[in-house]
């Protein structure tokens, strides 16, 4: 039977995808203010954080509406409150975007503190884990949201990587300091952008099995 | 002040939507959500059964394309006001309403409207289904037959369409001329809502239609209503406050003959103006 409950949750998760593929590109404008140094762009990404704020709103009152005029139950229940939650996700990536954005406008206020190799390749992976957590909610696709999980320890690892390098910058040459600390920032911003993008994953999983794989150890949550 | 006391005594046949030119109603300002595409209209109306008085001053609006659905415990009044937007309680001995009601601006508590008119473009579907002993065909025909379409090419059609408005039509095509006694609780609630269809009305009223249902039957019948709005304007009763949830556009609660709250169906239901709503539709009444 055709229930018209369905256009309501197919309308839910259109509005889910648009906020994603805004996220997603706010990232990437914001990684590409960074490397190009142009802080036009930049302002443009703080500009957009605008739009991602109000698609917050306007899916979590589309969530408490169907919860309360559908009561969904099972896997239309799991999926609406999962959906609440995906667009916190994607509300606070859209925040940390916002952030390297704003960090960007101030670095490029000064000379460039060194070639920019492993946060291009970072923001890289982690763009990718974003989009693949998306692609994975999507498909309801429970393989590739536990690939992204995994994917998460890379970003983790890079991160790592970077603040180690920056502090040597700054041991070195103390007029270094707050280029590195930004930069830092920097790392730290898309590090937490991963880490979003491993929850929505989490939550994924959640959706199609019902299954719960967060705060678990990783071989339990296979 | 716009009130207005009737008897309910027979009255001349006229129609309701007349050839010739009437004195024009004057609308009455509107309390409730005024909206050019009303289809119905309550203003202030009271209503008695002999010395009881079993509602208090309600107003409001039904929008015309919507599902208005009416909530609240039992004899609180939601039935009564429904039987009064077509003149069922007309039927009642010792009936009598105050106020006024109004269908595309004419008031149907006019001396001058024909009440078979009116309970022609206001249909009504009960609580219990009602078939006659009848040929499926029959049931749905016999509204149209009444009304004068002899021709049976047009009642064939007629039949048809109104089936398939119903969503009954691809499970009983093949057996017409069947007694409708032998369809399902859930097909035989479909085949009134069918034969109320076969008249053409404009707005239908429902009664607790899904009181008698299973959950599967339940669900058919409310997707029909979800799609019965594209054409029609339908106003339903319901003791399952769920069922106004998912269903309706716009609710009203009442109590105790009062019309406590009304508005959109998803304010109603996620944040209500009126305590005593919130505690009726989150379960602490009573």
């Amino acid at each position: 039977m055709q229930r018209h409950f369905d256009q309501d949750l197919a309308h839910l998760k259109q509005t889910l995808l648009r906020m994603g593929g805004l996220v997603e590109s706010q990232i990437q404008q914001a990684l590409q203010a960074l490397v190009d140094r142009d802080s036009d762009l930049a302002v443009d990404v703080i500009k957009q954080d605008h739009d991602v704020n109000a698609l917050d709103v306007e899916i979590d009152e589309l969530c408490i509406q169907l919860l309360a005029l559908q009561q969904p139950t099972a896997r239309d229940l799991r999926f609406v409150t999962t959906g609440m939650k995906i667009s916190s996700e994607l509300e606070r990536m859209g925040d940390l975007a916002d952030n390297i954005a704003q960090r960007t406008l101030e670095l490029n206020g000064e000379p460039q503190l060194k070639p920019y190799i492993d946060i291009p390749r970072m923001a890289n992976w982690t763009m990718r884990m974003v989009k693949d957590c998306l692609d994975a909610f999507v498909n309801s696709d429970p393989v590739l949201a536990r690939k992204v999980c995994a994917d998460d320890d890379f970003v983790d690892e890079v991160n790592e990587q970077l603040f180690r390098e920056l502090l040597s910058f700054m041991l070195e040459d103390t007029r270094t300091i707050t280029r590195a600390i930004r930069l830092t920032f920097v790392a730290k911003s898309l590090e937490r952008i991963a880490d979003h993008a491993t929850n929505i994953a989490e939550l994924v999983v959640y959706m199609v099995e019902g299954k719960n794989i967060r705060h678990v150890a990783p071989s339990a949550s296979l | 002040m716009d009130i207005q006391t009737r008897s309910l005594s027979p009255t001349p046949a006229m129609s309701l939507r007349p050839t010739v030119p009437q004195p024009r109603l004057t609308r009455p300002h509107v309390a409730h959500g005024t909206s050019v595409d009303a289809k119905v209209l309550v203003r202030n109306l009271d209503f008695y059964y002999g010395q009881r008085q079993a509602l208090f001053r309600v107003s409001l609006t039904v929008r015309t394309h919507s599902v208005t659905s009416f909530i609240g415990p039992s004899g609180c009044g939601k039935s009564t006001l429904l039987r009064c937007l077509n003149r069922m309680n007309d039927l009642v001995e010792g009936a009598r309403a105050v106020g006024r009601v109004e269908l595309d601006g004419v008031d149907i508590y006019d001396p001058a409207i024909d009440v078979t008119d009116l309970r022609k473009r206001v249909g009504m579907v009960f609580q219990k289904s009602n078939p006659f002993p009848k040929s499926i065909y029959d049931n749905v025909a016999y509204g149209p037959r009444l009304h004068g379409t002899k021709d049976k090419r047009s009642l064939d059609e007629l039949v048809q369409h109104s089936l398939q408005g119903a969503g009954l039509w691809d499970e009983v095509k093949d057996r017409l001329m069947q007694s409708a006694l032998g369809l399902s609780g859930g097909q035989q609630q479909r085949l009134c809502i069918a034969r109320a269809l076969a008249v053409q009305p404009e707005v239908i009223l429902m009664d607790e239609p899904c009181s008698a249902l299973d959950p599967i039957a339940t669900g058919k019948i409310e997707e029909l209503i979800y799609t019965l709005k594209d054409t029609y304007t339908v106003v339903i009763v319901t003791h399952n406050m769920q069922q106004a949830a998912r269903v309706s556009d716009q609710c009203g609660f009442f109590l105790m003959g009062e019309l406590v709250e009304f508005g959109d169906t998803k304010t109603i239901f996620t944040t209500p103006h009126d305590k005593r709503t919130e505690d009726y539709i989150t379960g602490r009444f009573g």
